[in-house]
């Protein structure tokens, strides 16, 4: 007692550090340290230069701006183009209201979006394009014009449309279920709005460029999940006949390569189904998709599933729980939070994968880069052809990766 | 529940519908198989072309520009074997090399120093968030657009760049060669003999030495002489062999400007080079992370209680770290050198004659689909299933050294 009178205050040490502290701890700390700093110095340098230097003096950048619209969305007929604005908007909305309802990570997530949609709607690519070919501003003709102000016209829609939503849907929880069930709807939805009915209609021939990609990898990766999860449960159940089937499609698939699966589906395939029963080419890579991934995803469950203590599963049933139950509400939900970035990392791969339906001659973003470079009046411009694919290739695996990191967080794996 | 069954109708009884369903599912695939098979011989029928693997053995016709001796006139099973070697090349070599890289970059990404941490993250993020396809077409043009023969870019004097691919020195042996097989010969006896001296000197010195309860074990001598004496031992006749003989017993063969080519030394061909780069930059950035995420995962504890014995920094990653992150290491690790190997199938999209490649111009030459596509998978299914026994059974191998002592 007396002891706390006389105790003075102790401050905690100093820990902040200045710059010079900064670079003397966590640069030039030892000798070697020192030596791989210089050599890293003198690397970077050279690497930023060459970079900078090409990027600004050599590099020849109006294929891009040239070729942007064939880079989004393919051979997909610009007079019916408001189909996929349309598509836009109506995720927008979806986002929107999400953002509302569940706030934090998906709020971030949308903004983040939205962001780029803003980004979108300042960047002139398509106003630097027709300057390139020659037209001053004041040459610009109606048709041009008209584009450049459809585009921004849309695009602006769709972010109102987004930042009404988010008004309307903010704290009202009964809307769950609806935008659950929405996003769901969303790709049947998002299929017939794009291929259309009676003689306007677009038929998968012409999807192409980001627009394919995307389609592919988002539908893979949702039917996949289902699949897979089907497929890990029944690797572990304890009836021998689905538990050997499970584990023989799994193990087959996954000491395989994915382009000998897909071109089996473009040639093969047609061999095995009954005779005048055609499936367009796009359909054929997106089932091969579906089940290549399943496999890999069926894994990366059954670990999750591996984790769960046993004791979990015999609560369940002490509760008197049915298997389906069990598993749909005890083991599956611990299951799945343990390997989110297992699975994360399935889709980033399955997303970058989608990219070699252009050995089977679909047009996704890679095939659309390769015929823009088949064509002579864009020969040998590949690394800027390829550097700007690379990069939105970039931003989406890594966004991805990001945000598993979050959820992570927000899920508090490890913590419980 | 089950003390009296003949309650239970036998429609509810689990044990019942447990074989009930699984007799279903097993029929209903059975069903899907034949509808499948049906289709497939209605299929063929209308193309004219009977499952008939005869083909296999007749002339292929068709030149492959890289790969084991092999000639238009060969068999068809000669050509799919020429793939399957290439597919294996590239793998092996793709591998070593993705190891090597991925080794250094998952260090650095643990690395003290703020700039080589950032310089490896960069890279990994990079090169991992990057469709591989995208990369071999990039290394594949970058390499295609490399100056004529005659402009070459010749790098020390021993590697040449150029349109024609990439061009290394390789040894080559003399005739002095044998003689200095017979020194190294010598080097090995010598270095047994030497170490058994050794041994029995160190064991029968410690042996007067000790208490005769902790007797010390030969077998322990022979291995610390053997990696003390007997390797030097070596070295050194071996060596000596070098200067002994009369000339070198091999030399350099530098690729060198022969009229209109380069001779001399190892080509790797535009596509195998490109395939080479992509697979192996591509490769080394996932194997970083498993490394790292290797090293991470010993606990900081155990590098904590090594200091505090008054390890060195250097002691405590050589003895404490690496041996006890090696086991968590392989498993990831194998299942990246599969995926390489898997992914070498990609080489087949800028033409260069591996497996998936060859099998493609024997279907579009004989119409054979099901059966060449029935070997192609056959043959990477092995190829998994071997390396994958392999890397098992070395797992099982350190993880038990590592239990033991």
């Amino acid at each position: 007692m007396e002891n706390t009178a006389i105790t003075e205050e102790i401050k905690p040490p100093n820990t902040s550090k200045g710059p010079v502290k900064w670079l003397q701890d966590n640069l030039f700390n030892t000798w070697y340290n020192t030596i791989l700093t210089c050599l890293a110095l003198v690397f970077l340098f050279f690497t930023i230069k060459g970079s900078i230097l090409w990027i600004f003096t050599q590099a020849e950048w109006e294929v891009i701006p040239a070729n942007l619209q064939i880079l989004m969305i393919g051979p997909y007929p610009i007079e019916q183009a408001w189909r996929i604005w349309i598509v836009i908007c109506t995720l927008f909305i979806l986002l929107g209201l999400s953002a509302g309802v569940w706030k934090g990570l998906v709020l971030r997530i949308a903004i983040t979006i939205a962001i780029f949609g803003l980004i979108m709607l300042l960047i002139p690519l398509d106003i630097v394009k027709n300057i390139e070919v020659g037209h001053s501003i004041l040459e610009f003709n109606f048709n041009i014009i008209y584009l450049i102000l459809f585009r921004r016209g849309w695009l602006l829609g769709g972010l109102v449309l987004f930042a009404v939503s988010f008004f309307l849907g903010r704290d009202k929880n009964v809307l769950k279920r609806w935008i659950i069930g929405g996003w769901i709807l969303s790709f049947p939805y998002t299929m017939i709005v794009l291929h259309g009915f009676g003689e306007n209609s677009v038929s998968t021939t012409y999807w192409g460029g980001l627009l394919l990609t995307l389609i592919l990898a988002s539908v893979g990766i949702t039917m996949c999940f289902p699949l897979g999860v089907l497929l890990a449960l029944g690797r572990r159940s304890q009836l021998p006949a689905i538990k050997w089937v499970s584990t023989i499609y799994i193990e087959t698939i996954r000491g395989v390569p994915l382009i000998t699966l897909l071109i089996m589906g473009s040639v093969l395939l047609p061999i095995f189904l009954p005779g005048d029963f055609q499936l367009d080419k796009v359909l054929r890579a997106e089932l091969v998709f579906t089940l290549f991934a399943a496999a890999y995803m069926a894994e990366n469950v059954r670990g999750g599933l591996q984790a769960v203590p046993q004791g979990q599963v015999e609560a369940a049933q002490a509760v008197g729980l049915t298997y389906p139950k069990t598993m749909l509400f005890i083991v599956l939900p611990q299951a799945l939070r343990a390997v989110i970035p297992a699975i994360v990392g399935q889709f980033i791969s399955l997303f970058k994968d989608t990219s070699l339906v252009t050995i089977i001659g679909l047009l996704d973003l890679l095939g659309i880069a390769r015929s823009i470079l088949a064509n002579p009046k864009w020969q040998g411009r590949y690394v800027e052809v390829y550097l700007f694919v690379a990069v939105i290739y970039f931003v989406f695996c890594y966004s991805m990766s990001h945000y598993s990191q979050e959820i992570e967080a927000d899920l508090g794996v490890g913590k419980h | 529940m089950q003390q009296n069954p003949t309650n239970i109708p036998f429609y509810r009884d689990i044990r019942f519908l447990k074989v009930f369903f699984q007799i279903l599912f097993i029929i209903g695939l059975i069903l899907l198989a034949g509808f499948l098979y049906s289709n497939m011989l209605n299929g063929l029928r209308k193309q004219n072309l009977p499952l008939d693997l005869s083909f296999l053995t007749s002339e292929a016709g068709f030149g492959i520009s890289e790969g084991i001796d092999y000639d238009p006139s060969d068999s068809y099973l000669k050509a799919f074997w020429v793939g399957i070697v290439n597919t294996i090349k590239v793998s092996i070599i793709g591998i070593i090399f993705a190891t090597i890289l991925g080794f250094i970059i998952g260090i650095a990404r643990l690395s003290s120093n703020w700039l080589i941490r950032k310089i490896a993250t960069v890279y990994i993020e990079v090169f991992r968030n990057i469709p591989l396809l995208l990369e071999i077409f990039f290394w594949a043009a970058l390499i295609r657009a490399l100056p004529k023969i005659h402009e070459s870019i010749v790098i020390f004097d021993t590697i040449v760049l150029n349109v024609r691919g990439i061009y290394f020195p390789t040894l080559e042996r003399t005739p002095e060669f044998n003689t200095w097989l017979w020194y190294l010969f010598l080097g090995i006896i010598s270095a047994i003999i030497v170490v058994f001296v050794f041994a029995a000197f160190r064991y029968f010195g410690r042996l007067s030495e000790l208490h005769h309860t902790d007797r010390p074990s030969f077998i322990s001598d022979i291995i610390f002489g053997a990696k003390w004496v007997a390797a030097p031992t070596f070295l050194i006749v071996a060596i000596a062999g070098l200067f002994l003989t009369s000339e070198p017993p091999f030399v350099v063969n530098r690729p060198v400007l022969q009229g209109f080519n380069y001779a001399g030394g190892i080509n790797f061909s535009p596509e195998f080079s490109g395939i080479l780069i992509a697979l192996t930059i591509y490769t080394s950035a996932f194997i970083a992370e498993v490394v790292r995420s290797g090293i991470q995962a010993v606990v900081k504890g155990q590098r904590e209680a090594a200091r505090a014995v008054g390890l060195k920094e250097s002691q405590v990653l050589r003895l404490i770290v690496i041996p006890q992150s090696i086991p968590i290491i392989v498993p990831p690790l194998t299942s990246q050198y599969l995926n390489l190997a898997k992914n070498s199938s990609l080489a087949t999209a800028i033409g260069y004659p591996e497996l998936l490649h060859i099998g493609h111009t024997m279907m579009n030459q004989t119409g054979q689909s099901i059966p060449i596509f029935g070997m192609i998978m056959v043959s990477y299914l092995i190829m998994s299933l071997t390396t994958s026994a392999f890397m098992n059974w070395y797992n099982h191998r350190i993880t038990r050294i590592g239990r033991s002592s």
